[in-house]
């Protein structure tokens, strides 16, 4: 079946008038229909206003990335008029459904885990029951787990249904860091958005910021100037760098594996001070504005980062080759939380995690914007699916990023560091996608008829991926959670929102 | 034994132990380039937790409160059995070793009970790891005090280390030093130290013993710490006795003890700080096969006809 959609490189704005709409009746078939095309779900998201027969329109966003395309659909939801749910025959959409039917009241019919993902029981006393997925039998016991863990880490209920130290199932119910921030973004002033965008998830602040502007720049229609990508990419890089090494180092402290996360957890340090000698702060805060960047860097501050570059590589080869040679972390990483391609692909995974599973998707080379477009990170992928690709990936993704800002940085020139930012253009939709370390974050903003911001949703890579978690860990071991967690290291805020 | 031998083996074993976990937890922090807590860390950390208050779960009766008082009586008890400075210990009887293994178990079984008793699923999970991982860890004990017990026919610690061969035992017997190995693999195994469990972590699904003691706050906490501490001592003691030539009693013994205690925390240290944790299902395994070597050396015992 053909589906009529409006497609457009990511990271361009579309009139929102080109955007077809359709009905929310045939939205599952016209979806399942996009996915045999190759396409995959990227967002559904309110739009502002209410449609003609009342409702709710909402911007459906997929991707075709083998084309470098973006396509988006208006759907019109009725007011308690059930639809066949997308979910049924694309999973992918079960977060996006789940949420519409929250805060939206859309009925998607035969959802098959129609629960709220925020306003649930344990947070809001008389709220309609969902109770957890339960498995019954002899030898069957319950985990629960948070929402407050031990640890320095965002909260999060984990429910292990387990026969004896095997886990059957783990539901996963977050919402405990809600704080509107989509709502807050277009409430605030056009100059207070930006720390709002970058607060979504503060590990991705680069990421997120990037997104942010990016989006701001395609409804004005304006692109950064070129000394500004370049700095915009090393930036981006150094925050997956020390995300990755951080991580790395937190894997080998799972396990027990000493060597590994005194050295590795040091080295993230190092390259936090690198982003901290770029923007002035250690999570790359305020380096990225609309238009551009705040900062250069001149011919001095470039060598003195180029210096301290050096010795971090080396010692950074060094930790990896202490962790990955140990045959006691090595049995510990193979094998555990598998998620296969076919799972990985149904559940719509992105970043590391869908490319340690076989997956070919990756933001910076299906849908380039700014300096990647003509500097080309190799795509790093594994097979296996388990902790030790996504841990490998990683260990991959960190050196081909070294070799990056390494070349961007002999790339700094003087020059522009901004371009004024007119007014967005009203009625204008756009999906800007930035590859962050845990995968692809998409900022969707849309405009009104006075070209004023009314639509905004904040896609965080964990949005996707934290069904891959509760799929990791079917048939593993209770002691093998946190590794698991650990190797998808997803952001708790970035879900909530 | 005579009194002040007597004296100066409770001294030993009422204050050293906290000292030799220090060691442990220093070369550990050294191996990963850090300076690590000071050596008396363990000392303080017991002194705070005796100035505190005693807080109990309500759901719980006297075996939560037994569970620390027992554990610790226990593993005292059993270091009355085991020679310290010199080769006799205050408490010696035929068939001492079986109730020195009978005391580590008696340990396990109120720490276990006081978890259950929390009603915790936490804590249950813990108290089934222990439980399956100590049905493991006992075999290689009972096998290991065979092979240090069969040369001299007695199930007696005293006369099994005064029918040692002079010297050097394990240069004349390679069977001691298969014996050494062995209680090293039981001594991580009892203590809750990597490869088997980890102390250090915070991941409550990956603990074993830590979890157990989760409820555990306060002076009931201290005994806690206090009788791992003791343990790891005891069965150290064990380990230097068997790999050192018999000790001259008094200070001269005492001191041998000590640095034999500091040498195998250290070697408990350089392993915690060079491997990862076994999975879990690959704990048994780890502990069958160290039993397995102990069983080879009591058959080439018997092989030998000199059981």
């Amino acid at each position: 079946m053909t589906t009529d959609v409006r497609w457009a490189p990511a990271g361009v704005a579309v009139p929102l008038a080109e955007i077809p709409a359709a009905g929310a009746a045939g939205l599952a078939g016209a979806c399942a229909g996009l996915q045999a095309a190759g396409a995959r779900l990227v967002a559904m998201a309110p739009l502002a206003g209410v449609p003609e027969g009342g409702g709710l329109e909402a911007l459906v966003v997929v991707a075709n990335d083998a084309a470098n395309r973006v396509g988006m659909v208006r759907a019109v939801f009725r007011p308690g008029v059930p639809y066949p749910a997308v979910t049924a025959v694309l999973p992918e959409a079960q977060a996006f459904e789940r949420e519409l039917w929250e805060d939206h009241g859309t009925t998607p019919a035969e959802h098959p885990w129609l629960k709220p993902l925020r306003r649930h029981a344990e947070l809001e006393p008389g709220a309609p029951g969902h109770p957890f997925f339960r498995v019954e039998g002899a030898g069957i016991h319950e985990v629960a787990v948070g929402p407050v863990h031990a640890g320095i880490i965002e909260p999060g209920h984990f429910r292990l249904q387990c026969r004896g130290e095997e886990v059957l199932s783990l539901e996963i119910q977050l919402g405990y860091q809600h704080r509107g921030a989509e709502r807050a973004l277009l409430a605030a002033a056009p100059a207070r958005r930006l720390a709002i965008a970058e607060s979504v998830a503060g590990d991705g602040a680069v990421g997120h910021a990037l997104a942010h502007c990016l989006a701001v720049e395609a409804l004005a229609g304006v692109e950064a100037p070129l000394p500004a990508q370049i700095l915009r990419g090393v930036a981006l890089e150094l925050e997956r760098i020390a995300a990755h090494v951080g991580d790395l180092g937190a894997l080998a402290g799972d396990v027990g594996y000493q060597p590994g996360a005194a050295w590795l957890g040091r080295l993230r340090g190092e390259v936090l001070n690198l982003l901290l000698e770029l923007s002035g702060s250690r999570y790359g805060r305020g380096l990225i504005v609309p238009g551009g960047v705040r900062f250069g860097l001149d011919g001095a501050a470039r060598g003195a980062l180029l210096a301290r570059l050096g010795p971090v590589e080396r010692d950074l080869r060094a930790a990896a080759d202490v962790l990955f040679d140990a045959p006691s972390v090595l049995s510990r990483f193979e094998g555990t939380g598998v998620v296969a391609r076919g799972d990985a692909d149904a559940l719509g995974l992105v970043g590391p995690a869908a490319r340690a599973s076989g997956l070919s998707r990756d933001a910076r080379r299906d849908h380039p914007h700014g300096i990647y477009r003509f500097a080309i990170i190799p795509v790093s992928s594994g097979d296996e699916g388990d902790v030790m690709a996504r841990a490998m990936v990683r260990w991959l993704e960190v050196q081909r990023s070294l070799v990056f800002v390494r070349e961007q940085l002999a790339e700094v020139r003087a020059g522009p560091l901004t371009a004024p930012v007119p007014a967005a253009r009203p009625g204008t939709a756009v999906a800007a996608l930035v590859e962050g370390w845990r995968g692809e974050i998409a900022h969707l903003a849309a405009t009104g008829p006075d070209g004023a911001l009314t639509a905004y949703r904040v896609v965080d890579p964990s949005f996707h991926n934290w069904a891959g978690l509760a799929l990791a860990l079917r048939g593993n071991q209770v002691s093998d959670f946190p590794l698991c967690n650990k190797s998808f290291n997803l952001s708790y805020a970035g879900h909530d929102r | 034994m005579s009194a002040p031998a007597v004296a100066l083996h409770l001294v030993l074993l009422l204050l050293a132990p906290p000292l030799v976990l220090g060691i442990a937890v220093k070369v550990k922090a050294w191996l990963a380039g850090r300076r690590g807590a000071p050596l008396l860390q363990p000392y303080h950390d017991l002194r705070k937790l005796l100035g505190k208050g005693t807080v109990r779960g309500e759901g719980t009766t006297w075996v939560f409160a037994a569970g620390p008082l027992v554990g610790l009586a226990a593993v005292l008890v059993a270091g009355l059995l085991v020679p310290l400075a010199g080769g006799a210990a205050p408490l010696g009887f035929a068939g001492d070793v079986i109730a020195f293994a009978a005391l580590l178990s008696l340990g396990r079984f109120f720490t276990m009970a006081a978890a259950l008793d929390t009603g915790s699923s936490f804590e249950g999970m813990g108290a089934s790891r222990e439980a399956a991982f100590g049905a493991f860890t006992e075999p290689g004990l009972f096998l290991v005090l065979a092979l240090i017990c069969l040369p001299a026919r007695s199930a007696g610690l005293a006369q099994a280390w005064a029918a040692r061969p002079a010297g050097v035992a394990w240069l004349a017997h390679p069977l001691y030093l298969l014996a050494a190995v062995v209680l090293f693999v039981v001594l991580l195994a009892e203590n809750a130290r990597i490869p088997i469990d980890d102390p250090a972590t915070h991941l409550e699904l990956t603990m074993v013993h830590e979890v157990m003691v989760l409820d555990h706050g306060g002076p009931d906490l201290a005994f806690v710490l206090y009788g791992e501490a003791v343990k790891l001592f005891v069965i150290a003691a064990l380990l230097v006795h068997l790999l050192l030539p018999v000790p001259p009693g008094g200070w001269a013994g005492a001191v041998a003890l000590l640095a034999g205690e500091a040498a195998v925390a250290g070697l408990v240290g350089v392993v915690e700080g060079s491997v990862a944790r076994l999975r879990l299902p690959r704990v048994p395994g780890f502990l069958i096969g160290a039993a397995a070597l102990a069983a080879v050396g009591v058959a080439v015992l018997f092989a030998r006809g000199r059981p």
